[in-house]
Order: structure tokens, then C-alpha cells, then sequence
């Protein structure tokens, strides 16, 4: 029953939803709001095999590559940063500003130094996810354990065994939180990036149907960017289930406050 | 799939940050401004990429004076404060809500997950469309991305209600109005309050992308200008005006939780790691 009851409650609401949308929408004369049923089928039409290598993977390709060097990028500096006393209190007000900045205004920077390529969509990425995970990599490795401290540096664990075993695991969960805020960030400028200046990939893609007024196209196309968003963000939940077990199974057993 | 929610601290560092040493900080920002400086005029970056910090500073200096820019200034914290007003109401409202019945909680936690990732940017497209470059284009993704933090926060506070606090509530028989103010609220300020702060930057984030890209009035399309007419100190003088921007709402947002929350453990105890 109880399994039952759960099953239901997780697929209701959608279901409710997509028909209200499907029926509301079935004879909808109105140009920029098309029957469900057309979205649908010119999903066939709009997102080719040949569109999908053109557009949709090279966008996708950019987003990882620019988030993984700034998840890079962020925890070196990071651990780096939150190590000193000395180095945090004299680069915390410009961090601050930094991290102030809309990242979306550094798309015309960044086209000034790297054109409109690739390079250029990367390096916006990377501006912009830089932040969160740099910022929270040196609040974790500021709040390391002092027990835990004090007992490495007793039995003389230094070094590259220190960072690995005591530093990053203990900063791990403020870690993978700026790699969360991270990514919804980069999904949002690889859009913009692709907007502001592009000849291909999703956002290009999605508003050249606005502006050519193919509707069914341009609402497919935001589908397509929703679902990607959704799988994303299940693909990083999946990832920190397996790197925080330890640290969610301590927290269920409630270990330790 | 779990809900993700901060727990209801405010910036960790809060307590910390007061205390760091100014003369290093103040350090810190001449190192930068030297460097922004000397990059440009040692020809290792060209100038008419990055202009030398002092020609950006002139520019701003212009800027302030120029006509259109304070209105610009204006109508980017229009479309902030109000998106951030609209989400917070509403986020608050129906996380309360759906958060007081468990069966609507069951009921649209699914939907809430499939929602809450999708990008607001995507919904460019249709702004345009439905309302081209006026306001309510850029409140459309404002409002959007920034309800789901409030959201997801509010829920997570009405979880953590205290069990015993609750059995306490039903024996002495609290109305529905007595318990909303005894026993909801202040376990859920916090978390809304910390909901609030992570909005409050996303939404000048969102604010700014869509004068950017769709061209509403504001900083953004500024930006936008200076760049197309080839104004590089401007451009830059006005990134730097938006960075103070968010400066100030990260620090209004972390004053205005440190005097919301003075009562609640978080604020009061010792800053973690402070040795």
C-alpha cells in the first residue's frame, strides 16, 4: 500500500499537469502558445540526428569542460586560499567583489580577449563557476575539525598526504555544495554565451526559432534545455551520494554534531 | 532524488569575516588595482582589451555624471526588488502551504524536482515574445529562478519542527494562528531567511541577464551599448558598478539575516574553526 501510495504521489502531479497542458492547449488558435501535440511532434523534425552533433553536443561538451576546470581551478585555489590566515584576510575583499559580479556581464569582456569561439564560451563558463566552488572550498578548508588538525600535525602528517586525507575529505561537503551552486550557474552561461554571440549550439539554436518565429521549434527547444537541466542535476545527485556516503551516513546516524 | 537545502546558517564566515585584519584586506585591493594597472600599460595585455585600472576609474568618474546612467541604475533595482518581492511572497506562501500537508508535500515533491533545474534562461525565448524588452520580460526570469531557493528552504524548515514542540502545540490545543506564530514561524525563519539571501543574488544575477541579452532597460543594456559602440573603459567602468551592486545586496542580505535571526543559535554561538 504504502509503495503503492508513493508511486502515485510521484507521478500525479505531472500526469495532471501534461493533460491539462495537452487538452488546454488542444485547439489553442493562439500563434504563440501551440497544441502541446505539435511541440511534440516537431521534436522529430527540430532535433536531428545531425542537429544533435551540431548543436546539442558541442554545447554540452563546453558546459563539462569549462565546469570541470573551474571545479579544478576553484578547489586548488581554494585549499590554497583557506590554508592561510595571511593569504584569506588579503584576498577576501577583492574575492568578495569578485564574486559580486553577475557573471553574465563578463560575456562582453571575455569576447574582447577570445573572439567568438569556443574558447571564448569555455572561458565565460569557467569565470563564472569559478566562484562558488572557490568560495566554498576556503570555508571548508577554514572549518577543518581543530581535533582533527592538532592530531595531524601531532603525528606529523604533512604535506601531500595531509591535503588528500585530512583537508579535502573534511572540506568535502562545503566542497560539492559550490559544485552544486556551480553548475546551475554554468548551465545558465553556456545559454548566454551561446545567445549573446554564437553560429551554433542549443541557446543559438533556440533563439533563431524565436526569431524566425518557427514557435513549435523555439518550445521544443525549451524543453530539450529543461530536460537537460533535470538530467544534470540527477547525474550530480547520483555523484554526491557516492562522494559523500561517509558524511550523509554520519549525519543519519547523527555521529556526531 | 533528495530536496537540497542549506541548513539554516548564515554565511559561515559571517562571524569570521568582521575580523579580519583590514590593513591586509586593504592590502589585498591595492595588490588588485596595481595589477589591473600595470598589466595593461607593460603591453602584456593590450590596452584596447583592458584599459589601465586609473582610465576605468576616470570613466566611472563619467559615468556618474552622464545622463542616463542613475535611471539605468534605477531601473535595474526596480526589476530586482520587485522579481525578489514576488518570488519571496510567493515562495513563502506556498512553501507554507504545501509544507503544513504532508499529502500535497508527497504530491508535488516530483513536480518540484523536475521544475526547480530548469535553467530560467530558457524561458528567453518566450519572454521576448510574450512581453519583448519591457519589464515584465525580465521578471518572468527573475521570479522564476529565484522562487526556488525561498521555496525549497521554506519546506525544509517546516520538516525540521521540533516534534515535541509540535505534541506541546496540539495539548494545549494552539489554533491554527497561534501555531502558525509559536511553533512554525520561528523554526522556519531561518531557513527562509537563508532562502532569501541565496535569491536575493541570483535574482540581480537574472535582472542583469536579461537587460543584457533580451535588452531591457538598465545596466545591462548599458553594458551591451558600451560594448557594441566599442566604450571599453566604459564597459568596464560599468561591470564595476554592477559588482558594487552586488556587493551591496550581499551585504544588506547578511546585515539585514544577522538582525532577523539575532535570537537564533547560528548567530549567536562562536564562528566554527575560529581558533
Amino acid at each position: 500500500m504504502r509503495t503503492l501510495w508513493r508511486v502515485f504521489a510521484l507521478v500525479a502531479l505531472p500526469a495532471v499537469l501534461l493533460a491539462v497542458w495537452w487538452f488546454a492547449s488542444a485547439d489553442s488558435k493562439d500563434f504563440f502558445l501551440p497544441p502541446l501535440s505539435r511541440i511534440l511532434n516537431s521534436f522529430d523534425t527540430v532535433w536531428t540526428a545531425q542537429r544533435w552533433r551540431a548543436d546539442v553536443l558541442p554545447s554540452v561538451l563546453r558546459l563539462l569542460a569549462g565546469y570541470v576546470a573551474a571545479a579544478i581551478l576553484g578547489i586548488a585555489a581554494g585549499t590554497v586560499i583557506g590554508s592561510s590566515r595571511k593569504v584569506r584576510a588579503t584576498t577576501e575583499p577583492v574575492l568578495e567583489f569578485l564574486r559580486a559580479l553577475p557573471p553574465p556581464v563578463l560575456v562582453p569582456v571575455i569576447m574582447l580577449f577570445a573572439g567568438i569561439g569556443t574558447g571564448m564560451k569555455i572561458a565565460v563558463i569557467i569565470s563564472g563557476c569559478v566562484w562558488p566552488v572557490l568560495l566554498n572550498t576556503v570555508e571548508g578548508v577554514r572549518a577543518v575539525d581543530g581535533v582533527l588538525t592538532d592530531t595531524c600535525t601531532v603525528y606529523r602528517v604533512t604535506g601531500a598526504r595531509r591535503l588528500f586525507r585530512l583537508t579535502l575529505p573534511a572540506a568535502s561537503p562545503q566542497i560539492v555544495t559550490g559544485l552544486r551552486q556551480a553548475l546551475s550557474l554554468g548551465i545558465i552561461l553556456m545559454v548566454i554565451s551561446e545567445m549573446f554571440a554564437a553560429s551554433s549550439g542549443l541557446g543559438f539554436t533556440i533563439v533563431q526559432f524565436q526569431r524566425s518565429f518557427a514557435i513549435p521549434g523555439m518550445w521544443s527547444g525549451i524543453i530539450l534545455l529543461g530536460l537537460l537541466g533535470v538530467a544534470m542535476s540527477v547525474l550530480f545527485a547520483l555523484f554526491e551520494r557516492w562522494a559523500l556516503a561517509w558524511y550523509l551516513g554520519m549525519r543519519r546516524t547523527g555521529g556526531r554534531e | 532524488m533528495s530536496v537540497h537545502t542549506t541548513p539554516p546558517v548564515p554565511e559561515p564566515s559571517t562571524t569570521a569575516r568582521r575580523r579580519w585584519p583590514i590593513p591586509y584586506g586593504l592590502a589585498g585591493l591595492a595588490a588588485f588595482a596595481l595589477l589591473a594597472e600595470a598589466v595593461p600599460r607593460l603591453g602584456i595585455v593590450p590596452e584596447r582589451h583592458l584599459p589601465p585600472f586609473s582610465r576605468i576609474m576616470t570613466a566611472l568618474a563619467g559615468e556618474l555624471h552622464a545622463p542616463g546612467f542613475w535611471p539605468a541604475v534605477r531601473d535595474t533595482v526596480t526589476a530586482w526588488s520587485a522579481g525578489l518581492g514576488l518570488a519571496a511572497t510567493a515562495g513563502v506562501l506556498v512553501g507554507v502551504l504545501i509544507g503544513s500537508v504532508p499529502v500535497l508535500r508527497d504530491l508535488t515533491a516530483s513536480t518540484i524536482e523536475f521544475l526547480r533545474p530548469i535553467p530560467s534562461v530558457a524561458l528567453i525565448p518566450l519572454a521576448v515574445l510574450l512581453y519583448g524588452t519591457r519589464l515584465p520580460s525580465s521578471l518572468l526570469l527573475i521570479v522564476y529562478a529565484s522562487f526556488w531557493p525561498v521555496l525549497l528552504q521554506v519546506l525544509a524548515g517546516i520538516r525540521d519542527i521540533d516534534p515535541v514542540a509540535a505534541a506541546t502545540a496540539r495539548s494545549y490545543r494552539l489554533g491554527p494562528l497561534a501555531r502558525l506564530r509559536y511553533l512554525q514561524w520561528p523554526t522556519t525563519l531561518p531557513y527562509a531567511v537563508t532562502g532569501l539571501r541565496l535569491s536575493a543574488s541570483i535574482a540581480l544575477v537574472l535582472a542583469v541577464t536579461a537587460e543584457l541579452v533580451i535588452g531591457a532597460p538598465g545596466l545591462g543594456k548599458r553594458i551591451a551599448t558600451a560594448q557594441i559602440s566599442g566604450a571599453v573603459p566604459q564597459m568596464y567602468a560599468l561591470i564595476v558598478v554592477t559588482g558594487l551592486l552586488g556587493l551591496a545586496v550581499n551585504l544588506a542580505a547578511r546585515a539585514a539575516e544577522r538582525r532577523v535571526l539575532h535570537w537564533h543559535q547560528s548567530v549567536r554561538a562562536e564562528p566554527a574553526g575560529a581558533r
